[in-house]
């Protein structure tokens, strides 16, 4: 902490480890945006994947200018937030004082003598807020308009992200501070509450906060045309495999990246995240062949990300084994719950709810029965899963109450669906002016340039029109 | 002349192609079609939802013939053609009034 006699001293391994694994994030919403254009019609694959692309660019701005500060700003230089709620928002505006005169500062935010970059660790966090975003908009495929979501992204990032990312990482009240929950429930000692929430890398601020954002998203919205009736196929199962392996490889950087040290909980954590994702590709293929008959490519890429979200809310907590049993039990649940959509009538179009919000709270919840120091399984009493419930659903109907209140005024305003002929004819074309495929070949890549047309003499222009 | 269109299976093309060549024909043209027929579609399941896919991938195959071997061609592409499972598609003949070889100006017989 910044209190030390001797001044910090850079952990060049811990540094050099927090460049890739914040690279490795980063790439999780590329990987994103294929996973999810790989599933919607070809008609609109552009802007599925401008969605997530569009979120990237936004919040990478916004958590520069006041992201950071809003969640982390207080963590070194003890200032108070706002209620356990937010820090401020204008303390680091900018990152104008992350530079001292000694260079740029060291931060330890764990307080355990590894010191690295403030900026890299602000690097870190972007990647998360980015990423969050992009999840939600696989619950509004084919049908809103660019404009609005990249509204959204702004106020929702500001209003909903950064202060459960406080809450929960930023020493506020859902994290294991004396002026937190627990503390209040259970009592601290020394500052420090007796029952630690268990969230490593984001089962409630990324995932059942995404989950709960696309089902408010979904319901504010409404349905595609056709929904229920028209087949809605994936149009390019190899983008969406491509994707989930994307995204695997970035978890890592996820999940191990966020012990911020490249140290022995790290790797238990790459250990955990890869067997909790198998054992969730086999529990989503297993329910698909008993339910359907045949375990499916889609299937199993689904089981894929359903493990990763699982899993990393609780990486830090479990053995390798617990891990697969956390793991096999969320592939097998997300495969059962994606089917809810159509019997409650909301189009949450690439299941943002049956993967991320039900895989995000056994994940945490899951952590409360499996953690090997306190969960119940392991004779650890029913203190931390009560605690686990209670952070699990605080973030569910805090994001779902913020995410609708914010989804209807935008509605009253700017409106979020583009017209019906537009949405019928494929959004690519009517919101980008774009189409992602040739279809038809040589018929489609014909056709003439209208911008950069070599002058014509006027009467031989006239005779082109006789 | 005769127009003989051929809707077939597009693995059995191959074999097709082979025996109208074996035969003597001299050109032909594919393209990628999708239908049914009798057979109907098939179903393909996304995440526990079931579609029922209606048209399903076949190869249009059209060659153009004398009139004395329309019939001749008809039988070669039957025997080509055939798996005796369903599926397997149709061959129908049009009559045709004109062939006119782009590059020579040719007609009739001597274009084909």
């Amino acid at each position: 902490m910044p209190f030390a006699a001797e001044p910090p001293v850079i952990n060049e391994a811990a540094t050099a480890f927090m460049l890739i694994a914040s690279s490795m994030v980063l790439l999780m919403t590329p990987g994103l945006a294929l996973f999810y254009g790989g599933m919607t019609r070809s008609k609109s694959v552009l802007n599925m994947m401008m969605m997530s692309f569009g979120a990237l660019a936004a919040v990478g701005i916004i958590y520069v200018l006041w992201g950071y500060s809003m969640s982390f700003g207080n963590l070194q230089d003890g200032t108070s937030d706002i209620a356990g709620i937010f820090a401020n928002p204008f303390h680091l505006f900018g990152l104008g004082d992350l530079t001292g005169p000694d260079g740029p500062r060291l931060i330890d935010p764990f307080g355990v003598g590894v010191f690295i970059p403030e900026y890299i660790y602000v690097g870190f966090q972007l990647t998360f807020a980015v990423i969050t975003v992009a999840l939600i908009s696989g619950a509004i495929a084919d049908r809103v308009k660019f404009s609005t979501w990249m509204t959204f992204a702004v106020i929702w990032v500001t209003i909903v992200y950064f202060p459960l990312a406080h809450m929960v990482w930023g020493g506020g009240l859902l994290s294991g501070s004396e002026n937190g929950l627990s503390a209040k429930l259970f009592g601290a000692t020394d500052g420090v509450a007796n029952v630690l929430p268990i969230d490593f890398a984001g089962g409630t601020v990324v995932h059942i906060n995404a989950g709960a954002a696309g089902l408010a998203l979904a319901l504010v919205v409404g349905k595609r045309l056709g929904f229920g009736k028209v087949a809605m196929r994936p149009h390019n199962l190899p983008l969406v495999m491509i994707g989930a392996g994307l995204l695997w490889f970035g978890w890592f950087g996820f999940n191990a990246g966020s012990e911020l040290a490249a140290d022995g909980v790290a790797s238990a954590v790459w250990l955990n995240t890869t067997v909790a994702t198998c054992a969730a590709a086999i529990g989503w293929l297993l329910v698909e062949k008993v339910r359907d008959g045949h375990p499916t490519s889609l299937g199993a890429a689904s089981g894929v990300v359903a493990g990763l979200v699982a899993i990393t809310p609780a990486c830090g907590a479990l053995s390798p084994v617990g891990s697969i049993i956390l793991g096999v039990v969320a592939g097998g649940l997300s495969a059962l719950a994606v089917g809810l959509k159509y019997k409650f009538g909301y189009d949450d179009s690439l299941d943002v709810v049956g993967v991320h919000l039900v895989a995000g709270l056994w994940g945490t919840i899951g952590a409360g029965l499996l953690a090997t120091s306190t969960g119940l399984f392991y004779g650890g009493g029913w203190d931390q899963l009560v605690l686990q419930i209670l952070i699990a659903l605080i973030s569910l109907v805090l994001s779902l109450v913020l995410t609708y209140a914010i989804a209807m005024g935008l509605k009253a305003t700017l409106g979020w669906r583009i017209s019906e002929d537009e949405e019928s004819e494929g959004i690519d074309q009517t919101e980008h002016a774009e189409s992602a495929y040739e279809i038809g070949g040589f018929a489609a890549s014909s056709g003439r340039s209208t911008t950069h047309r070599p002058a014509v003499p006027a009467e031989q222009a006239e005779g082109a029109n006789a | 002349m005769k127009l003989i269109t051929a809707i077939i299976k597009p693995h059995q093309l191959d074999e097709v192609k082979e025996a109208l060549e074996a035969f003597g024909v001299a050109g032909m043209t594919i393209s990628e079609a999708s239908g049914y027929g009798r057979q109907r579609g098939h179903s393909e399941v996304y995440r526990g939802a079931e579609y029922t896919v209606d048209f399903v991938p076949k190869v249009r195959l059209e060659v153009l013939v004398d009139d004395v071997d329309s019939s001749d061609v008809l039988e070669v592409i039957l025997k080509a053609a055939q798996t005796g499972r369903i599926g397997d598609g149709k061959i129908w003949s049009v009559p045709v009034d004109e062939v006119v070889r782009v590059r020579t100006g040719e007609r009739g017989v001597d274009a084909l």
